[in-house]
């Protein structure tokens, strides 16, 4: 089965979202990203135990740095889903983009098309 | 123990072995002078000694020392609250010396509760010395006639020195042991926290009274009219380290809410009678908060009345 | 060791709005054992900060480093190359941090990035407590190894005061009454009556209220 997904998002994989950081989310709205989500998997079934609930909290201090300095929190996210489910996260990023096409560019890039990493 | 520490009114009503009425006035919440006249005027002849609080659960008023003094010019007799929140030694030792100046004669010792609790929750605590160093210090001045640091001094002040008791604080085995230290430090009397809870007060004044303690000092036991239902759940919430069982809030609730108050009259009318009878327990200390206009019909109805003289 | 938070971004941002350039100094000491002031917090601040300042079109130039120790000269010195060209600099150390800097680079304007709270350690992942207030004069050994001058609210030294309920200290249901805890280990190990004596007035002139404190050890001095 092939799904297709949004062409405005860039995928980026990790072993596991317990490796994304703080920094990483920070360093791609710094870059210009339109906005950022984590898919991880589903609570309770990471293979590393607890990599996917690090992210939430990262991703929830992120999303506080965000409202300090006036972006919209939406802008960043955590999604959890299984690896089995392709569908779903097609769905997810169909979600995503309209999302941040609803909240427009990031203040960051105002002149450049709309981005988003993943 | 021929001469009196003091000679205030209530050491000697303690020493001749009447059962002693103490009552409770907090100063107003700014210099509103007529206004705690008018409450002094409701507890005159009814107590032997009125407690004067200090910054009561760290809310800002008038000076309980002024306060005192203003009791001690309406003729009646105060017993001078101090915090250890809120001063350092210097300031203790010289407000000891002026509450002697000023004509009071009984001090009450405490900690003092946090500021967290109270209207200025910014503000820096001092808790110099605690309330136990503060007994010591008191009764220093007046047995030895040295200040803290054994300096003499030149008149040293007297005072019947008082401390606080909560038998309901936890943990519950130790608080003898707390009140038998504070004997040790100097305490002439003890006023107890408010009593709610008669099981475990019963249990405590018999640690009391088999470790002796009540022979080598006064225990007079807190008493707080409750006016209504929520007062009762405001105290046991709120206030730290109340202990409010709920069988009296059930009496309370029992009755419609305009009887509440009498409800509250009469438990505490009816702890009165059995303190009369405690062994070890040798008076009452009645803190009708903002009800002191309540306290005549009390005491007139607790048959303390009138007060004797000594 | 030395127990801090960092201040929120928007008196960082604050404490540099009118800055163009600016660096970031972090600390390998406890503030790195902390997670406030070290390596990956500065990249997490400057990263911050550049977000903002992009987002409101007032780009700013921010370079980072972060130091062995800033409360040692030695290390400090080591800062000498850059200092100096910078509109502020904001140090993720302790209090002494940026202390030991501006004695250092006096022409230079160096701003806390966080708040020193304590001395203390992490009880569990992610939680620090207080443990010690540097009175100057220990006295834990009385109390069971409990220190009652920085864990009691009232720093009293015959507790429990009349406040204490259910082993939790009246300040708040959060706080453990450190004064529970000593009577409770002295009644265990059947030590009650190191208690039951009238302790002497603490002298507080090795405390702060003695004024700033100085360590001295003359074999070390050369
Ligand atoms: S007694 Fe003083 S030095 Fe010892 S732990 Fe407590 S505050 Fe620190
Ligand atoms: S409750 Fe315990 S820790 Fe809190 S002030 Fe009282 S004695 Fe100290």
């Amino acid at each position: 089965m092939r799904l297709s997904y949004p062409p405005e998002i860039k995928v980026i994989q990790v072993p596991c979202t317990g490796r994304v950081d703080i920094i990483h989310l920070l360093n791609a709205l710094e870059n210009g990203a339109d906005g950022v989500y984590v898919a991880g998997c589903l609570e309770g079934e990471c293979h590393y135990r607890t990599g996917n609930l690090k992210a939430k909290k990262r991703v929830g201090y992120v999303k506080k740095v965000l409202a300090e300095i006036g972006m919209d929190p939406g802008r960043v996210e955590m999604f959890n889903l299984s690896s089995a489910q392709g569908k779903r996260f097609a769905e997810i990023a169909d979600e995503i983009t309209a999302r941040i096409i609803e909240l427009g560019q990031s203040p960051v890039n105002k002149r450049e098309k709309a981005k988003a990493a993943v | 123990m021929d001469e009196y520490k003091s000679g205030s009114n209530l050491e000697k009503i303690l020493r001749a072995g009447h059962f002693a009425f103490t009552g409770e006035c907090g100063p107003p919440k700014g210099a509103n002078v007529e206004h705690l006249k008018e409450k002094f005027a409701h507890l005159k002849g009814m107590v032997d000694a009125v407690n004067i609080t200090d910054n009561q659960t760290a809310v800002v008023r008038m000076s309980s020392l002024a306060a005192s003094h203003l009791l001690v010019h309406e003729g009646m007799e105060p017993n001078f609250q101090m915090v250890c929140r809120d001063r350092n030694r210097l300031a203790i030792t010289s407000d000891i010396l002026g509450a002697h100046a000023l004509g009071i004669r009984n001090m009450l010792c405490l900690s003092g509760d946090h500021q967290s609790f109270g209207n200025h929750t910014q503000a820096k605590n001092v808790h110099d010395i605690d309330s136990m160093q503060l007994i010591r210090l008191v009764t220093n001045m007046r047995d030895k006639g040295r200040f803290m640091n054994d300096e003499e001094i030149d008149v040293p002040p007297r005072l019947f020195v008082g401390a606080a008791c909560n038998p309901f604080a936890d943990p519950f085995e130790y608080r003898v042991y707390r009140l038998a230290n504070k004997i040790t430090a100097g305490a002439d009397f003890i006023q107890t926290q408010c009593i709610f809870n008669m099981e475990k007060f019963r249990t405590f004044m018999h640690q009391a009274v088999d470790m002796g303690l009540t022979e080598k000092c006064y225990i007079l036991a807190g008493v707080t009219p409750m006016k209504n239902l929520g007062m009762a759940n405001f105290m046991a919430k709120f206030v730290p380290g109340m202990d409010i069982p709920d069988a009296l809030k059930k009496r309370l609730k029992g009755v419609e809410k305009a009887k509440q108050a009498e409800e509250g009259i009469r438990f505490a009318l009816e702890q009165i009678e059995e303190f009369k009878q405690m062994e070890g327990v040798a008076g009452v200390h009645l803190m009708a908060i903002e009800w002191e206009h309540k306290v005549p019909e009390i005491a007139e109805r607790a048959g303390v009345l009138p007060r004797p003289t000594v | 060791m030395i127990v801090a938070d960092r201040k929120s971004l928007e008196e960082i941002l604050a404490m540099v709005r009118e800055k163009r350039k600016i660096l970031i100094v972090g600390c390998r000491g406890c503030v790195t054992v902390c997670n406030v002031g070290g390596e990956k917090e500065v990249e997490i601040l400057a990263a911050s900060i550049n977000l903002a300042r992009k987002t409101s079109d007032q780009p700013i130039e921010i370079d980072t480093v972060t130091i062995e120790r800033q409360c040692d000269n030695e290390y400090v010195a080591l800062l000498k190359e850059g200092i100096g060209t910078y509109d502020a600099v904001v140090s993720l150390a302790c209090g002494v941090g940026p202390q030991f800097l501006s004695e250092a680079y006096p022409n230079q304007l160096f701003f806390p990035g966080v708040n020193t709270t304590f001395f203390g350690g992490a009880v569990s992942h992610g939680i620090w407590e207080e443990r010690c207030q540097g009175c100057g004069t220990c006295i834990i050994h009385n109390f069971d190894g409990l220190c009652p001058i920085a864990r009691c609210a009232k720093s009293l030294l015959h507790g429990p005061c009349g406040g204490s309920s259910d082993g939790l200290c009246e300040v708040s249901k959060e706080t453990l009454c450190i004064w529970d805890m000593i009577v409770k280990k002295k009644m265990e190990q059947g030590r009650l009556t190191d208690l039951l004596k009238v302790i002497e007035a603490k002298d507080w002139s090795s405390a702060r209220d003695g004024g700033p404190r100085r360590s001295i050890r003359e074999e070390l001095i050369p």
